[in-house]
């Protein structure tokens, strides 16, 4: 630095540039530590209202008029054959839709103008595809308030997640990788099969787990479509009547009387639960692929 | 060479007394859009010798290499014009397939680029895609190709590990075994060793003179030195033009064109 300053303004700044870094390292620290506080008051806040309520009787009970014999049982069946048919539909349209966007569609303005509008569709707040799936699944298709209805409507709420994040992971496949296939005589579809697809199959995952959870999770389009809040009997048949953890614990928490809110609670300790498993057993699937590719 | 596991539609056994041409190019040019690459190039490339292509960033020398199996093609916005005959059959023709080109004309790349999978599976790829599923012609296939390629001892004791775990010299004989594994005619190298220490070049080097006695190889090279020790042949590219086309003692002895003096001269580039 000779020549453009002083040994004493260059001291001046060095204390000052390292003064800096610290201040943003401890924002930054702030910053997560903020965030870990509140999901620490969370889970502190469910668990002290929900365990007392939680037991087998809770777990295998169907609702009931009175908060001690109420369950969730139907609810946790329910949500399980929503996801039986959510994760089917949604993975294998969004990583087509994906796959076409991403490989095959010419990059014009028309491709330009659907990638813009999925991302916009990602966004949109879930009620209005509960109102979607309620006009056209519900009414149109004259599926009525049925487990199919539900289990399409979600399917469409995280089909444009799906898609972004399957882009995503698609587009992260080097180049070299499929100039190394092309280049011996691969087709397309063969590329896609042996070489896009196994790079990205991480990536895939990581956000239809997310996407899977936010559907697990959802109450507003259930309501719209007809997940029903008091029911006695499992569905019997995708045609037939369904509800669902978020719906269950939506009702209780609505009723009057002081106990109510401590059965919603021990609900969402399950629903947490649900949500824990799911990702495990996709976080194990994903680390299967990553160690084979 | 030993033909047991054909993957082509033909196979012409060379004759080395008489200089056949394997490329035939005449009048091509090429846009990428509306900027044009490469100028009414014309040449033939003889078979089994290998010919370099030199020439400064830039030139157009790449875009030609990948012009000759259509690898060009991946950019969407490419358009050309002319021929190209591979002995004797334009491979522009509407009912050429470039699956088929492609499997006679290899390619190697410039960064080595082994598949995120085992050694074996790197080396199986070429002939599963074509079709080849018997474990006995897979383990054939793949010593032979490992072999060819001279990393045969190097790598025969873990063929079922990540290629990834390979030095970078390494690889690059690797992605040339796995490109032998096609049985192809022709093996077109983008600057193959520009990745590499000078150790591993060297071996590339030796390798691509053994390959010569059974394959077309055209190489692309910004490195004169390195033209002038394995080709038979050198091309000198300039700004998209065909500058000079002669045996590589001559044009590096006694070059015709005064551009060509001055590049190998190293008055620029």
């Amino acid at each position: 630095m000779n020549g453009f300053m002083s040994k004493e303004q260059w001291k001046k700044r060095l204390n000052r540039r390292i003064l800096v870094n610290r201040i943003f390292y401890i924002l930054f620290f702030a910053a997560t530590t903020i965030g870990l506080i509140f999901l620490a008051m969370l889970l502190y806040r469910v668990l002290t209202q929900g365990l007392g309520c939680l037991n087998m009787d809770f777990i295998k009970g169907f609702p009931a008029p009175y908060p001690d014999e109420a369950g969730i049982y139907a609810g946790i069946v329910g949500s399980i054959y929503l996801i039986a048919i959510v994760a089917p539909v949604s993975l294998v349209l969004g990583v087509s839709t994906a796959i076409y966007l991403e490989e095959y569609a010419p990059k014009n303005r028309i491709s330009r103008f659907i990638q813009s509008n999925i991302q916009n569709l990602a966004g949109v707040p879930s009620i209005v595809f509960g109102l979607l799936g309620l006009t056209f699944f519900v009414y149109m298709m004259g599926f009525g308030y049925s487990l199919l209805a539900g289990g399409l409507t979600m399917s469409l709420l995280v089909l444009p997640i799906i898609v972004v994040a399957a882009q995503e992971a698609i587009r992260s496949v080097p180049n070299e990788l499929k100039e190394a296939s092309y280049g011996m005589g691969a087709t397309k579809w063969q590329t896609i099969v042996r070489v896009v697809l196994p790079a990205s199959v991480p990536g895939i995952l990581t956000g239809s787990i997310l996407a899977l959870s936010r559907a697990i999770g959802e109450t507003a389009p259930l309501l719209i479509v007809g997940a029903a809040a008091a029911i006695y009997t499992l569905p019997d048949s995708v045609f037939g009547p369904y509800t669902a953890m978020p719906i269950q614990i939506y009702s209780w928490i609505s009723r009057p009387g002081e106990e109510w809110p401590l059965v919603a609670a021990a609900g969402i300790i399950v629903l947490l639960a649900v949500l824990l498993l799911m990702n495990a057993v996709a976080v194990i699937i994903r680390n299967k692929f990553q160690k084979r590719y | 060479m030993n033909t047991t596991h054909v993957l082509k539609t033909e196979q012409v056994k060379p004759n080395p007394k008489e200089e056949k041409n394997v490329f035939e190019i005449a009048g091509l040019n090429l846009w990428y859009g509306n900027d044009q690459a490469l100028y009414d190039i014309n040449m033939n490339i003889p078979e089994n010798q290998i010919t370099a292509i030199i020439g400064p960033s830039g030139c157009g020398k790449s875009t030609f290499l990948k012009t000759l199996n259509r690898m060009v093609e991946m950019v969407p916005t490419v358009k050309t014009s002319g021929t190209i005959k591979y002995k004797g059959t334009n491979i522009f023709d509407p009912k050429r397939n470039v699956e088929d080109l492609r499997t006679h004309v290899g390619m190697v790349f410039q960064k080595p680029n082994p598949f995120p999978k085992s050694i074996y599976d790197n080396i199986a790829y070429g002939p599963r895609i074509h079709g080849i599923k018997k474990k006995k012609d897979l383990d054939e296939i793949v010593e032979k190709s490992l072999r060819g390629a001279a990393i045969w001892d190097e790598v025969k004791d873990r063929l079922d590990e990540n290629a990834y775990g390979l030095s970078g010299g390494q690889q690059q004989r690797l992605c040339i075994a796995r490109c032998l594994a096609i049985e192809p005619d022709v093996i077109l190298m983008d600057e193959p060793t520009s990745a590499l220490d000078p150790i591993s070049t060297l071996k590339v080097e030796e390798l691509v003179q053994e390959l010569k006695e059974n394959y077309s190889i055209i190489i692309v090279t910004h490195n004169m030195q390195q033209a002038a020790r394995v080709s038979d042949k050198t091309a000198f590219f300039l700004n998209g033009e065909l500058v000079e086309f002669s045996d590589t003692n001559t044009l590096f002895s006694n070059p015709e064109d005064q551009r060509t003096e001055d590049y190998i001269t190293g008055r620029f580039g």
